[in-house]
């Protein structure tokens, strides 16, 4: 069965419009709001969220990234995994609200190992998450506070995000775990 | 990877996800908490039956870093001086639940015996046996290296290193040449010919007995330890000699090119094989060695254990 195609370009684009309007209304603003996006996808949307509360706010969101590899409860069970880079913006993120940015929710295990990594880096006001697609099936008590879309899906299916910045094409993609 | 027992063993792009690791490891170093909960619950034990101070403190702080247990063997004051064995010492540690087993060991060849031996199933990293290798040396060299010559990415293609000294009794010099060689640099030995081990010609290097000849293109210089513990026979007529011909003082230091570097892994003997002023000067990077050296031993151990149960 081939992948269908849930989200395009378009839709991506106007996914992150709304992210980036919700953030700024449920903080009032952008001042002391920090994007931190995990990798790899994570960290492009990130920036595009912050780009886009940039242009409507008129002045920089700081944005960075948060790799939290070495949190993971799974360590030893799949093998090493690669290092991605950690780059907190200067101004720490001590009493600031963290909005930790990835594309698909799912077990919600990396959201725990995140909130465990910010934990280390400093004490920010309140940590939010927002989601490209929450596609749900939780073992954790985890929610997201900015969903671009909700996605019910199978186990038995996978779902992809590619963007431009890595993949060369913004869309989300749902096909059968073995076809991916 | 299951075990890390010699440089040899590491191709290009385990050697960079080596490197590469180190490098995000180390911005721990800069952070209010300079800990992480990776290695929770594992135990490594450091089994050292030969004197080290860097090394063993070194891996010590490396895994203290990564939240693992640590116990610490030394031969000196243990059973070993009532005839206990390598195998029996390490089979007590196993039973107290070490996972990684250092071992820094006088006998070439120890941590692959330990490890290939079917004695522990603990997964094993050499930090020095005999005369033979001393990996994570190579590794921290190589770190240092490509942080101040290759802004801290990629390999070292092209990159020229003098190493200097005591080579026959070298196991840095020995892992060095593997590595760095794997990661593209060329290497050119310096000795007198008393300290060239035989075989010499089938490592992947150039040898001179002339350092002066070897300066001028040089984009590092790593000084070797003459290592008088290890010397049970006349190499070379007196101290003062050899450090006339094989000893880096600031006149020889002169006539390197602007950028290049001076590494020793330590101990050194001033006055020796380096003069305290170049040991002390600017081109020097031995602290940095050092420091390098906890960031790279973390790698390591993260790579070694987090892929004890999965596919190694």
């Amino acid at each position: 069965m081939a992948a269908a195609r849930v989200l395009d370009a378009d839709d991506v684009g106007r996914v992150i419009g709304r992210i980036a309007h919700e953030i700024l209304e449920k903080s009032r603003g952008s001042s002391g709001v920090i994007l931190l996006g995990i990798p790899t996808r994570g960290v492009p949307l990130a920036r595009r969220i912050a780009d886009r509360m940039a242009s409507i706010e008129g002045h920089p969101v700081p944005v960075g990234s948060l790799d939290v590899t070495m949190y993971r409860d799974d360590i030893g069970l799949r093998g090493p995994r690669p290092l991605s880079a950690t780059d907190i913006p200067a101004e720490g993120i001590d009493d600031a609200i963290v909005v930790l940015v990835d594309d698909v929710l799912f077990s919600g295990r990396t959201i725990r190992a995140a909130l465990d990594a910010v934990n280390d880096i400093g004490r920010p006001r309140a940590v939010r998450l927002a989601v490209l697609v929450d596609r749900g099936h939780r073992e954790l008590p985890i929610r997201a506070d900015h969903v671009g879309k909700n996605l019910p899906t199978s186990l038995a299916e996978s779902v992809q995000v590619h963007l431009v910045e890595t993949d060369g094409v913004d869309e989300v993609l749902l096909g059968s775990r073995d076809s991916s | 990877m299951k075990h890390l027992l010699s440089a040899a063993d590491l191709d290009r792009e385990e050697a960079l996800t080596l490197l590469d690791t180190a490098e995000e490891l180390a911005s721990v170093t800069d952070r209010a908490v300079k800990k992480l909960p990776t290695l929770r619950g594992r135990t490594v034990a450091n089994l050292f039956f030969e004197d080290s101070t860097r090394t063993r403190l070194s891996f010590e702080a490396a895994a203290k870093r990564l939240s693992a247990d640590v116990i610490t063997f030394t031969a000196k004051g243990s059973s070993v001086s009532k005839g206990e064995t390598l195998k029996d010492t390490a089979l007590t540690l196993e039973a107290m639940g070490a996972q990684v087993i250092v071992l820094r060991h006088h006998a070439s060849g120890a941590a692959q015996r330990l490890a290939e031996s079917g004695w522990i199933g603990a997964s094993v990293i050499n930090a020095g046996d005999g005369t033979h290798e001393h990996p994570t040396q190579a590794l921290l060299d190589a770190y240092t290296l490509r942080q101040h010559l290759r802004g801290g990415s990629g390999d070292l293609q092209g990159l020229r290193v003098v190493i200097v000294g005591d080579i026959l009794h070298s196991r840095v010099a020995r892992s060095d040449v593997a590595l760095l060689t794997t990661l593209g640099a060329r290497v050119t030995l310096v000795a007198p010919p008393t300290l060239v081990p035989v075989g010499v010609e089938s490592w992947n290097c150039d040898v001179t007995f002339d350092f002066d000849d070897a300066l001028s293109d040089a984009d590092a210089v790593m000084m070797l330890r003459v290592q008088s513990e290890r010397m049970n026979a006349a190499y070379f007529p007196s101290a003062h000699e050899y450090s006339r011909r094989y000893g880096l003082d600031s006149m020889r230091a002169a006539q390197l090119p602007d950028h290049a570097v001076v590494l020793h892994p330590g101990p050194m003997n001033r006055g020796m094989e380096i003069t305290a002023e170049v040991a002390d000067g600017h081109r020097a990077l031995i602290v940095d060695q050092v420091a390098n050296g906890v960031s790279v031993r973390m790698a390591v151990l993260y790579q070694v254990l987090s892929s004890e149960e999965g596919a190694a």
